[in-house]
Formats: C-alpha cells, structure tokens, sequence
C-alpha cells in the first residue's frame, strides 16, 4: 500500500527542549494508526507539525504528498483535526461551532444539516444543539469537538487524544463511528493517545513513542512478540522499563510528593 | 465568500450576544460627552470657536470606533487562548479571507458601537449639519473602524498573550485618541503637537466625520478620504502578512 504520511528525521527545538528527536514513520494509507506515548513523549508536536501549525526545526514531512512547511494550502485540504486542547467558540452554540466548521470545510448546505444531526446524535447532544458551548460540562465540549471533527470527510483525520476523559461507553460509540468511516470512506485515521487498550483494540500499526524518539514501530501482535510480552502494556513497560503515566494522577503524585 | 461571510456573522452575532459588553463601553464616550462637551462648552464658546458639543460629538464617535474596532482585532489573542484560532488556521481556506471576514466583522461592529453613540448624542443636544451627508459620514465610520481592525490584528498577531495589552492601550490608543484632534481644534498647536497630529490616522478620521457631521471640516474631505483609505490598504496588508505567519 502507498504510504499516506512520510516523517523522515524530523526534529522540534523549543528554547531549552528537545520535543521531537528525529522522529522517522511512515503511514499507509487507509490504516488507523496509533501514536502510542506517556505526557509529553512529543505526540501533540508531531501533530501539529504535520497539521501546518508548527514549523520543524528540521526533517521532511509528507503529508498526502504535499510539504506542510512550502504546501500549506493543499496540506490544510488533506485533513481534518480533533485537537487535544479546546478549540471551540463558547460563546457560539453547538450547531453554529458545527456550521462554521462545515463552511470552512466546503461542506454542502444539505449535507452539513443531515451530518449535523447524526454526528450530534452520535454524541448525545442533539437535544442541546442551541445551547451556548459555555455552557456545556467538560465531557460535553469534548464530544462536541469530536463531532465538529468527523464533520468533512477528508483523507486523513488526525485525533489527538480524541477519547480523554469520556466515559468507556461514549468512547465505544466514536471508536465505532470512526471505524466505520475508515472501512466505508477508506479515510486514514492518525491518532495519539496513551490508553494501551484503545491502541491495542483499534489500531492497525502502533508506534511508541518517549521522550521525542520513536522506540519501536508495528502492529500491536507484532510489538508483544518482538518484547516477548503478553499485551502492549507490558510491550511498553518492557521497552520503556515505566508504566504509561496517566493524565491526572501524575499531577496528583507530583502535588503529593511536594507536601511531603 | 461563504467563509467571509461565515467568520463576518460570527463577529456580529457574538457582539448582539453580550449586552453587557455593548452598554460597559458605552460609558467612556457617554463620560466624555457629559463631562468634557458641557465643562469645556462655555470656555470653547468665549474663545469664539462655536458650540463645543457639535466640535465634540464626531470625535466621541471616532473614539468609541477606535476602541471597538482595535478591540476586534485584538480579540485575536482570545481565540488563541480559547483555541478557537487553532480551529480556523488549519482550516483549508486561505489565511486572507479567514483575516478579511474577521476585519469585517469586527469593523461591523465598530460601526454599529459608533452608531449607538452618535443617536445617543441627538439627546444630548447635538444636531445632524446636513442629513444628506450622513451616508458619507458611515462610510468615513466604517473606514476608521476596518483601519483600527487591521492595526490590532497585526498587533495581535505579534502577540502571544495578554501580558502586552496594558502597555498598548496606554502608548498607543490614548496617544492615538488624544493627539487627533477629538478634543480640540488643529490649529495654533505647538510644533510637535502638530506634527503628531497630522500623522496620526485618527485625525483624518474625525476631520471627515465632522465635516459630514457638523459640517466642520478642518482639512477636506477628499485629503481625509484619500489618507484614510492608503493607511487602510498598507494596514490590511501588514496585518494579513503577520496574521498568514502566526504558529500556534
Ligand atoms: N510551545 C512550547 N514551548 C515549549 N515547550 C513545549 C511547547 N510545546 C510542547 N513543549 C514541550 O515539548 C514536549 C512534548 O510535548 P507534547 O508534544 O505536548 O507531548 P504529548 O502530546 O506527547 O503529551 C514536552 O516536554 C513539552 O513540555
Ligand atoms: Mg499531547
């Protein structure tokens, strides 16, 4: 298969730190790809580095054949993105955050009004379309921005960390909503999480990544029987010699160990 | 174009939605017009320079275009926070029309504050010179606000957070609203007053709103007119250049 995505030796400075280390991948098109990696591994970098809002310190990008740095235009044309952090317009309600989205998109006036509403539904907030995002509760801005996401339909469809903080029954419903558009559209699905399951279960090529270094690239059997372990958790633990720290708790442990 | 006229009705709607905001900056101009048009009318009048409310009002007008509209662009920096600006700088439009619909936009609502102001000063006492040149006076509205929409959007731009946002308010809007003759008439000024107001935008901008208004017009129009819209042309196109060059 044509790869969809080629990273080759790309590295991000920031003033002090190192972000992304080399990093070398490729995506095949039509797969749902998994970057597997504990906060701050450099997950959200490579993203936006191959999504046109960051620039590489060095290093070639391919992103549906086109160079994010020189080809910002035809790049932008290639993908939709759920980002990590909010990105929605709070003041706005959640219809007019989905209609802004699908005319930017190029999104057919007929089209947008039926995908609003099945994507809306998906996410359980149908009933609350004409309320103001601000507000909406954490979870429901987050399933929001997934729905705004899957909205267009594009080649690639970047979700970092999509799933954070959604109830495993929410989560099954996206997963299989997302899955079916990989099977039924052939639409190549790139995205970073830190959930070992939700990689194992969905994925058809993880790559792992820490501290900015990809440390090993397969698909999920193939990681366990190269680590000679059990499930990609223990794959993880064997390769990184630590569990993957979860958003949260780090911070709880942190703020504990600090009193003490 | 639907994205022009997407991001446009965004600005607009957001402003209608937050009542507060609308009447909270109307008490600056409301302020100056009570305090300064009915404090200063009788030392104006004794000098021999006429009615100061009819001086006054359009540079009222002028001033609470200028605070809107830099608002409008500035407000580019809130998105960044919110993470709304992520949302529409990968979106597959180009950057200048993402810019253009926002300037718009805000530039919209610059006008429709300004309007507010002007109809309020009806009850204060002032009077329309000539209602046939009301049209020319929105278009010269209109004018000071995409300019000041464009200045702070190439400021915005720059900028990563609030932190900057004092020290521009004051050593660059109230220098800007104070040296432009809103308040007082250009003529017999100190040297380098004079000098700082003829090249200060803004004075243009309430020269030819007076003049459309009160029929009081310090410099011509067609001089106005002409400043106003290269100021505009090279400020739109500095903004869209650092706008197309923000990382997020
Ligand atoms: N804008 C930035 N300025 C400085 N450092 C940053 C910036 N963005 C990310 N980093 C640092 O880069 C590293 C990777 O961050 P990130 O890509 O967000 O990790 P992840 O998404 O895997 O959690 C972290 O050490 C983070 O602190
Ligand atoms: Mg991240």
């Amino acid at each position: 298969m044509e790869n969809i995505i080629e990273v080759k030796n790309l590295v991000k400075d920031f003033k002090d730190v190192r972000a992304v280390d080399n990093v070398t991948f490729n995506v095949r098109q039509g797969e749902i790809f998994a970057f597997l990696g504990p906060n701050g591994a450099g997950k959200t970098t490579t993203i936006k580095m191959l999504t046109t809002l960051l620039r590489p310190t060095s290093g070639e990008i391919k992103v549906n054949g086109f160079n994010p740095v020189t080809e910002q235009d035809d790049t932008r044309h290639s993908f939709g993105i759920v980002f990590q952090d909010p990105s929605l317009d709070e003041d706005l309600t959640a219809k007019e955050n989905m209609e802004i989205h699908g005319v930017m998109y190029g999104v057919p006036n007929k089209l947008l009004n039926e995908r609003t509403r099945q994507l809306l539904e998906l996410v359980e907030l149908w009933e609350k379309r004409n309320t103001q995002v601000k507000d909406f509760s954490g979870g429901m801005k987050r399933r929001l921005e997934i729905a705004r996401g899957l909205l267009h339909h594009p080649k690639i469809i970047f979700l970092d960390e999509p799933t954070l903080g959604l109830d495993p029954q929410t989560r099954n419903h996206i997963w299989n909503y997302i899955h079916d558009l990989n099977e039924k559209e052939g639409i190549t699905v790139f995205f970073s999480t830190h959930y070992m399951e939700e990689a194992e279960r969905v994925a058809d090529e993880v790559a792992i990544i820490d501290h900015g270094k990809i440390i090993i690239q397969g698909t999920a059997k193939e990681l366990e029987e190269k680590t000679k372990t059990n499930s990609l958790e223990d794959a993880f633990l064997a390769l990184t010699g630590k569990a993957i720290r979860e958003e949260g708790k780090e911070g709880w442990a942190a703020k504990f160990r600090g009193r003490n | 174009m639907k994205t022009i006229y997407i991001l446009w009705l965004r600005q607009v709607k957001k402003y209608f939605r937050s009542p507060s905001r609308i009447i909270g900056s109307l008490g600056q101009p409301l302020l100056f017009m009570l305090a300064l048009g009915y404090g200063f009318g009788s030392v104006f009048q004794q000098a021999g320079q006429g009615n100061y409310l009819e001086f006054l009002v359009p540079g009222i007008v002028a001033m609470s275009i200028l605070f809107t509209a830099l608002f409008s662009g500035i407000e580019i920096i809130w998105d960044r926070q919110f993470g709304f600006l992520k949302e529409t700088l990968v979106a597959p439009v180009s950057r200048f029309e993402i810019m253009i619909g926002r300037s718009l936009g805000g530039a919209t609502v610059a006008v429709l504050q300004g309007a507010i102001v002007l109809l309020i000063s009806l009850f204060f006492g002032f009077t329309i010179h000539n209602y046939s040149l009301l049209l020319l006076s929105l278009v010269f509205m209109f004018m000071v606000a995409l300019l000041f929409t464009a200045l702070g959007t190439a400021i915005a731009s720059l900028l990563e957070d609030m932190q900057g946002f004092q020290l521009i308010m004051n050593f660059l809007v109230m220098p800007i609203f104070f040296l432009s003759g809103a308040l007082f008439p250009l003529q017999g000024l100190p040297k380098a007053i004079d000098v700082i107001t003829r090249i200060n935008p803004l004075t243009y901008g309430v020269d030819g709103l007076r003049g459309t208004l009160a029929g009081l017009a310090q410099i011509s129009l067609t001089t106005d007119f002409i400043v106003l819209a290269v100021i505009i042309v090279v400020l739109n196109a500095l903004g869209a250049y650092l706008f197309s060059k923000i990382q997020i």
